[in-house]
């Protein structure tokens, strides 16, 4: 062995939250960036959003935004309508996009670049992975503003066109998001319906579609009739791969999806966490009475799903209808704390313990996972969510934090801390950009499994202030 | 009375719970994890020769069959290699050739045959159905087919005119087809040429007005561009995920585990131990033998277990942790030697014997459920170029399966010896085979 002795490999440490193994020089943690489970952005993305107004422009941005967000991308929109609105204080008419408007014009220029402005920073300074830019971005020169603008700072950009000629539907989305728009806020529907059609078409003219030969060297997706057809072009990584997989799976139908827990459990009534426990008969009761309230709501080919355990499927069997089992939606994996009380972990692992209060979402459980892990085990059930249309989905707290912070855009650090409690059916129906929740609570008493965050998280805390949000059981 | 609701048992195998009678177990349809064909579905290849049809057919059946959708191809060109003995030359395609023209409808009649038998009697839920394909009239015979039986159509069309890329494919797949044993290479491709020319004159494209109602992806310039309309159902969607996935630039893909670990020294499953002396030693083997290889930009991915990362480490190059590449889990028989399995639980280690593939550890994973987990790697895989995995024995089987093409039963039984391959990494470059 006479060569030149190979660098020793360095030594690992295994992160105390997330239980990652990483490198580390004399104990500690090195900076190491290999946690990600893809670099799903090497360069931040900038999604460039193309259409006549009315095409949905804004509902996807919205919706991707929300997406992408829940599966851990940094991302942001920019609506430039919006800018628009905090500049020119009152709205008149249509008059201002007229596109002989000079003063129009230069306005709307400017709070195009405002924006852009905007998504620099937010892609730069502030971490941001994706930057959504919502405008009708309707012509070639504009677009190839907007390319240059990445190009000078490193962005991939992606367009995502919305095309659509159907009477119906652009009038559907009139009343729905227009109507109740800010620029029609003294008008009454009548005159604002027409002031919007005018202003659709001081657009056309000079709107230059998304072109598979002029366009060819452009990354872009054209929803055609949404979503009845699809034309994707050069698409260039991971990210981009996604977003067309998520934008052909999503649809406008109205619907309800129906969120619940199993019912109240054996182990629930003991105040222990995980395990594969039956049903208490108040969970049973509980199960009945959800029967007769899915019967009642008469839902419309109704799909029911549950998780692989016991307590959920018992809970659908009450139903009387065909349901499917997915593992996914099996809870919260607490590892080495599966089936103990609260107290029992803060005697046995207090350290664990206080690091889960420190960062609910990040840590995970030893030989267990993290709400961040369930996010990624999810994301298939909510790819089926989104095709699909009216969905009963019985699972566990865990779970149904994770899927309705999807739904309700609710942050990583909030997700956590949703109260989901037993017995409790939520009825999510989306609407105009966003989801209406209605919470029906089915009058049988359960007990409370909902832990709140207490006021000390230090590792050094005594055991009846890490205790003292526990709520209370047998 | 509302009627009580069923007593669940739990089928010991796989650990699902199910709805029973007197403790046996009903039969119950819910166990699948998503119903993904409700009524089977016919994939319909469209295009010209020599532009992938037969590639994306067999690569797709691959894939499908992978995520237990249980799926066949039907060549019909093997049907007419079947049918005359010896192939003469193109002119047997001639549009005006009626004897040809009665030979190849026959074929196609007889491969649809097969395909009602495949999906009716023998169970399968997708037929792909690989020929030319090429005029409005073929097409709406097979829809006629389908309708009267029930299926779901989905084409997929490959378009191209690069005559580059052309070119290649005939070189790598045409060359040695049965059809030009008996020629030398100019021969054989001078022949081929003359044989797309035939259906050139009669080629109609799925196009998006007169087929509007057709659900359908048309792939262009190998995989430049897309064009997708009315996609159905759940397995459409996910057709069309893979297929915009997958490319055909030539790279390799290398596979490992992780060195010798302590665990595996003491013949113990699972764990998170470190790496033995030995396994140390083949982490710098390793990390030798890649610096040689001279690997263009290759990505590492390794698990969150210890031994695969102390294994990357080695590399002394940036890898890439992903936990779905983590090692089955044994659940209750985690750190067990196979000793202790048998002793404390003799009935789960003769059922995992039984079905290797569908057995689930109590509160731990079966195969089946690996191969869930690792879909999304699989369609990263399919997405990159030269990477290298360090994995575990049972993950390594389970992406070996996926390339290698094998079933199911077999998923399980591929054997990585592991003195052997703490010196093995598998490369596996991938070429299209017909």
């Amino acid at each position: 062995r006479g060569s030149t002795m190979a660098t020793s490999p360095r030594e690992l440490t295994q992160n105390p939250l997330k239980k990652i193994w990483m490198p580390c020089n004399n104990g500690l943690p090195e900076k190491h960036t290999s946690q990600r489970k893809v670099c799903m952005t090497n360069c931040p993305t900038l999604i460039v959003m193309v259409g006549l107004p009315a095409r949905g422009k804004t509902y996807i941005s919205k919706k991707l935004t929300r997406y992408l967000n829940w599966i851990g991308v940094p991302t942001k929109e920019f609506n430039v309508g919006q800018y628009r609105r905090n500049f020119v204080k009152t709205y008149k008419s249509f008059e201002f996009f007229l596109p002989d408007n000079e003063e129009g014009l230069k306005i709307r220029k400017q709070c195009a670049l405002t924006a852009l402005n905007d998504v620099r920073q937010y892609l730069g300074v502030e971490g941001g992975h994706v930057a959504v830019f919502d405008a009708t971005n309707a012509t070639r020169e504009r677009r190839d503003i907007i390319l240059k603008f990445a190009e000078m700072n490193g962005y991939k950009v992606f367009f995502v066109e919305s095309v659509c000629e159907d009477p119906e539907i652009i009038g559907a989305n009139i009343v729905q998001v227009k109507l109740c728009s800010p620029d029609y806020m003294n008008c009454n529907n009548d005159e604002a319906v027409e002031d919007f059609m005018k202003r659709i078409e001081c657009y056309k003219n000079s709107y230059q579609t998304l072109d598979e030969v002029l366009g060819r060297d452009l990354s872009f997706i054209k929803i055609m009739d949404v979503g009845r057809r699809y034309l994707v072009n050069q698409v260039l990584d991971h990210i981009q791969s996604r977003i067309v997989y998520y934008l052909m799976n999503i649809h406008i139908t109205p619907r309800s999806i129906y969120l619940c827990r199993h019912g109240e459990s054996e182990l629930n009534l003991k105040g222990r966490i995980g395990g594969d426990s039956g049903l208490s008969l108040r969970g049973k009761e509980f199960a009945r009475c959800l029967g007769k309230f899915i019967k009642e709501q008469n839902i419309n080919d109704l799909k029911v799903w549950t998780s692989q355990m016991k307590r959920t499927i018992q809970t659908a069997e009450a139903l009387s209808v065909p349901y499917e089992q997915w593992k996914v939606l099996n809870e919260i994996d607490a590892g080495v704390c599966e089936e103990m009380t609260y107290e029992e972990i803060q005697e046995h692992y207090p350290l664990e313990f206080a690091l889960r209060d420190q960062d609910k979402y990040r840590y995970r459980y030893p030989k267990g996972e993290s709400y961040e892990d369930l996010v990624q085990r999810l994301e298939p059930v909510i790819m089926e969510l989104e095709r699909q249309e009216n969905v009963l989905v019985i699972c566990h707290q865990a779970i149904m934090r994770c899927l309705l912070a999807y739904f309700l855009d609710k942050s990583a650090e909030e997700l956590p801390y949703l109260k989901c409690l037993l017995h409790t059916v939520l009825k999510l129906t989306p609407v105009a950009y966003g989801c209406k929740v209605e919470s029906i609570y089915l009058n049988i008493e359960a007990v409370n499994t909902h832990r709140d965050r207490p006021e000390n998280v230090d590792i050094s805390r005594p055991p009846e202030e890490a205790l003292v949000t526990v709520p209370a059981h047998q």
